[in-house]
């Protein structure tokens, strides 16, 4: 298994390495560099005044070289300064990674702890009205906008009910652990709602092949009781499909969360890589989206790893020949 | 069924829990509060930096005039008033004087530059307690004129020749070019020497190294009413009463900031309590305000204020079709601004006749207008040789097809909601208009800035009074790959007279002859039409009944320039 993880390490390294370049090569055959926006905004600029300011940015430069010296540097350890923010790019993203984390390990881990109990029990009675129910929930939720579902929340509990912030990330001058919740209800709400009916629509599905293999006929010919039946030997198969899928996803809330973010004034990644590439920003929005790479890339060998657990028949050891 | 009941339990546990905790945190809810000592601003950007000479920002101008001075700007009357100075500096009064220019051979270059004394309000404190002395407005100038230093405004702290220090609070301005803007220092804004210098040792760090960025709650920096007490990136500001104030003391013990980028968001967080007041200068847009007072105009004062962001179509004038007077004017003439405006945004927003704002004293009303008439616009494009209809578009003899296209921001939505009304208004003289929008940093940053547009351009200038429109009208800016694409003539306008009119104004010093020379552009604009003016955009301020004492200005001084004359009633 260790050598497995580290091979699965070195590999992600190159895919980094990769991504750093083709982002790096994209962002700067974008139209419009940040000279050529300040050019629109400021009537007083001349032509020496965009001359010094591309020298000053090293956007007088040929893109390959471009790369070349940020690799070098980041290889150092420096990643370059925000041009948006004024601020070196890892003091940036550090905190909003740090939310976004905490927003999306929340967010799963609810939408599982619903949309699998649920998946199982809709399996287990396909047809039923509680299936159905569940379907209709499961298509509402895939459905909904998550702007709409958010401006729903913030219209409910913050300007009806008064019970939760409309949005931000704490109240200013408190900023409690207690305050802090508050302010992750609804985001989480929101984001979780689309995993909930996802899910839950995957878990019913591969439960509903698992339920039929023969060795859950077994299973239930030994007499075994039908909870252990469907939460040890029906369950444990019927994850795989899951655990990849949230895997996958766990990359993708980094994009998806915007809207979440935006709603909500929350400070993430997926807002911060938005702007950072709305605003010209290279250095924040390169190594934004390669911490987003990166975390996708460690989420996907956690779901490696995962499936050993889940399924004993997979294994990762290292065949040396027969 | 013992996993039904497990699922069921776990799925019922787990609602009971969430709406538990919210009940129970419910119980601390943002309420305002009852005594009034703190104000909660909702705008909808966060300033990129604090430097308030790094980048020009109108977010951080709103929030730095709570926290900052200058040595001069705009009052509510469009004219120049001290912050800083005690007066300004004018030939009257004596403090300002004219020389004749030298090169750095001493020989005659035949300009003439000016010598201005301004003298520093003895009142004028650092929130540090360190009195705001020459030696601030020295150090300003070098970190400006410093080509590393990437400062937005580097050309007027080039233009300075010379700084003389007369005393701790006295200095005279040496200025290369004396021009109508002599008498203030506008848009000057002071920098702690005694904190800053440390930063500047290595010019082209200085960008990242300010303090402004580095420990920008650090009470030295600010000279204001308030002064900057906690910042949290993309999130709020919080400002505090400045101890070191010497002015009018401000109402509220505390500013708090906050930014909330979507405007439902930001209307919901009025709504609930969480914030007080919405800026008008970056909060809701004019279509939004006027929907939020049809909902909720009984429970809010909301006031509107037509600015000097100018809302306009750039016409292409290389297109040869576009260069025909006769289709310019036709263009005009067959859509009902006044309609727009009316319909679209309640007649708040004022119909532009030249680029030139009704509340700056150089505007004249002794310009030709354009009202909506289409049959002078059809009788217009029959004169120019599209007389033959089919399909309901024009076609010349040649049996080309009368059409343009038409571009903007994509996803400005009051923007697109024009360009629709627009394309009908024109299909109506039978003149096909394309629609076909970019997002904003394409548009302005390759597009527009690089004049691959072909018909109409629809943006906005956001001017300051009695503003040159040199880069804008003078033909020697037309962006072009010889200048590097500077100048912001992207119609390629080209008038020899308006050239010269532009020249002499910059130079003219009588008020009245200035005044003449002002009418003149303004004719030569409407005459001639290098774009079609639409509306002077207006800002909606959404206040609390209890919030009294804002005054929009409606040019790029915001209201929290008189932060202290702020109270509750």
């Amino acid at each position: 298994m260790i050598g497995f993880i580290l091979t699965r390490a070195a590999q992600s390294a190159f895919v980094l390495l990769v991504m750093s370049f083709i982002i790096y090569v994209l962002l700067g055959l974008m139209p419009g560099d940040p000279i050529d926006l300040m050019i629109g905004a400021d009537p007083n600029v001349t032509a020496a005044d965009i001359a010094r300011l591309k020298a000053l940015q090293g956007l007088d430069q040929p893109l390959l070289d471009r790369y070349g010296a940020w690799l070098a540097n980041a290889l150092e350890g420096d990643f370059g300064y925000s041009r948006l923010f004024s601020k070196p790019v890892l003091e940036v993203l550090r905190p909003r990674l740090l939310n976004s984390l905490i927003l999306m390990a929340v967010s799963l881990a609810l939408a599982l702890m619903v949309a699998i109990p649920a998946g199982i029990h809709a399996a287990r009675r396909p047809g039923s009205w509680t299936d159905q129910a569940i379907n209709l929930l499961c298509f509402a939720g895939v459905s909904v906008p998550p702007f709409w579902l958010a401006l729903l929340l913030i219209l409910l509990f913050a300007v009806s009910l008064g019970a939760l912030p409309a949005s931000g990330m704490q109240t200013i001058g408190d900023g409690g652990l207690l305050d802090r919740i508050r302010y992750m209800i609804l985001p989480i709400l929101t984001l979780s709602a689309a995993g909930i009916a996802g899910y839950t629509r995957h878990t019913r599905a591969a439960m509903i092949e698992v339920l039929r293999e023969d060795y859950i006929r077994t299973a239930r010919a030994k007499g075994l009781a039908e909870r252990r039946v469907v939460w040890r030997h029906a369950l444990r198969n019927a994850l795989l499909p899951v655990v990849t899928i949230a895997a996958l996803d766990f990359g993708s809330l980094f994009s998806g969360a915007l809207i979440t973010e935006t709603m909500f004034s929350w400070l993430g990644m997926g807002k911060t890589i938005y702007d950072a590439v709305m605003g010209n920003d290279y250095n924040l929005a390169l190594v934004g989206l390669l911490l987003a790479t990166g975390v996708t890339l460690i989420a996907n060998i956690l779901a490696d790893i995962a499936y050993a657990w889940l399924d004993p028949r997979i294994s990762y050891r290292v065949e040396r020949g027969s | 069924m013992a996993a039904l009941v497990n699922a069921t339990v776990l799925s019922r546990w787990l609602i009971a829990l969430l709406m538990t905790i919210a009940a129970a945190l419910g119980t601390t809810s943002t309420a305002p509060a009852e005594t009034r000592d703190k104000l909660t601003i909702g705008i909808t950007q966060f300033p990129s930096t604090l430097n308030p000479i790094i980048d020009s920002m109108l977010v951080k101008s709103y929030i730095l005039a709570m926290a900052r001075r200058q040595i001069s700007i705009f009052g509510h009357d469009w004219e120049a008033m001290c912050q800083l100075c005690t007066e300004l500096a004018t030939f009257d009064n004596g403090r300002a004087e004219a020389f004749d220019g030298v090169d750095k051979a001493g020989k005659p270059t035949g300009e003439k530059g000016v010598r201005t004394r301004f003298t520093l309000r003895d009142d004028a404190f650092w929130g540090d307690g360190v009195p705001v002395t020459t030696r601030d407005i020295v150090f300003t100038w070098k970190v400006g004129k410093h080509p590393e230093t990437g400062v937005a405004d580097y050309r007027s702290f080039q233009d300075i020749l010379d700084i003389e220090v007369h005393d701790e609070k006295s200095f005279t301005v040496v200025n290369r070019k004396l021009d109508y803007r002599y008498y203030a220092m506008s848009g000057f804004q002071p920098l702690p020497a005694h904190l800053e210098g440390k930063a500047f040792a290595v010019p082209k760090d200085y960008r990242n190294r300010t303090l402004y960025e580095t420990d920008p709650t650090n009470p030295g920096l600010y000279n204001g009413p308030y002064r900057i007490t906690e910042v949290v990136p993309g999130s709020h500001i919080v400002l505090s009463r400045n101890e070191q104030w010497r002015g009018a003391a401000p109402t509220f013990n505390e500013i708090r900031v906050r930014t909330i980028e979507k405007t439902a968001a930001l209307e919901a967080n009025l709504l609930s309590g969480a914030i007080d007041y919405i800026a008008g200068e970056a909060g809701l847009s004019l279509d939004q305000a006027l929907a939020f007072e049809k909902r909720h105009g009984d429970d809010y004062d909301v006031v509107y204020k037509p600015g000097l962001i100018y809302e306009h179509l750039d016409l292409m004038l290389d297109n040869p079709v576009l260069a025909d007077l006769r289709v310019r004017r036709a263009l005009i003439q067959a859509i009902d601004r006044q309609a727009i405006s009316d319909q679209l945004f309640a007649g708040k927003q004022p119909v532009a006749h030249s680029g030139v704002h009704p509340l700056d004293w150089t505007h004249s009303e002794e310009i030709r207008k354009y009202d909506y008439a289409p049959d002078k616009a059809r009788a217009l494009l029959d004169d120019a040789g599209w007389s033959d209809i089919r399909n309901g578009v024009r076609h010349n003899v040649a049996g080309e097809k009368l059409a343009f296209e038409i571009m903007t921001t994509a996803g400005n939505r009051v923007r697109e909601l024009v360009e629709q009304v627009l394309q009908d208004y024109w299909k109506a003289v039978g003149i096909e208009v394309r629609i076909r929008n970019q997002p904003a940093r394409v548009l302005f940053g390759e597009t527009i800035s690089k004049r691959k547009f072909s018909g109409l351009a629809m943006f906005a200038w956001l001017s300051a009074p009695e503003s040159l429109p040199r880069t804008t009208l003078h033909s020697d800016f037309i962006p072009s790959p010889a200048n590097s694409w500077a100048g912001q003539n992207y119609t390629g306008f080209n008038d020899p007279e308006m050239d010269r009119l532009i020249d002499a104004i910059e130079i003219e010093l009588d008020r009245d002859k200035r005044g003449g020379l002002w009418k003149r552009v303004q004719q030569i604009y409407a005459d001639r039409l290098p774009a079609i003016p639409l509306y002077f955009r207006a800002d909606g301020f959404i206040l609390p009944k209890w919030l009294k004492g804002i005054r929009p200005t409606g040019h790029m001084y915001t209201t929290t320039n008189w932060v202290e004359e702020w109270r509750v009633e």
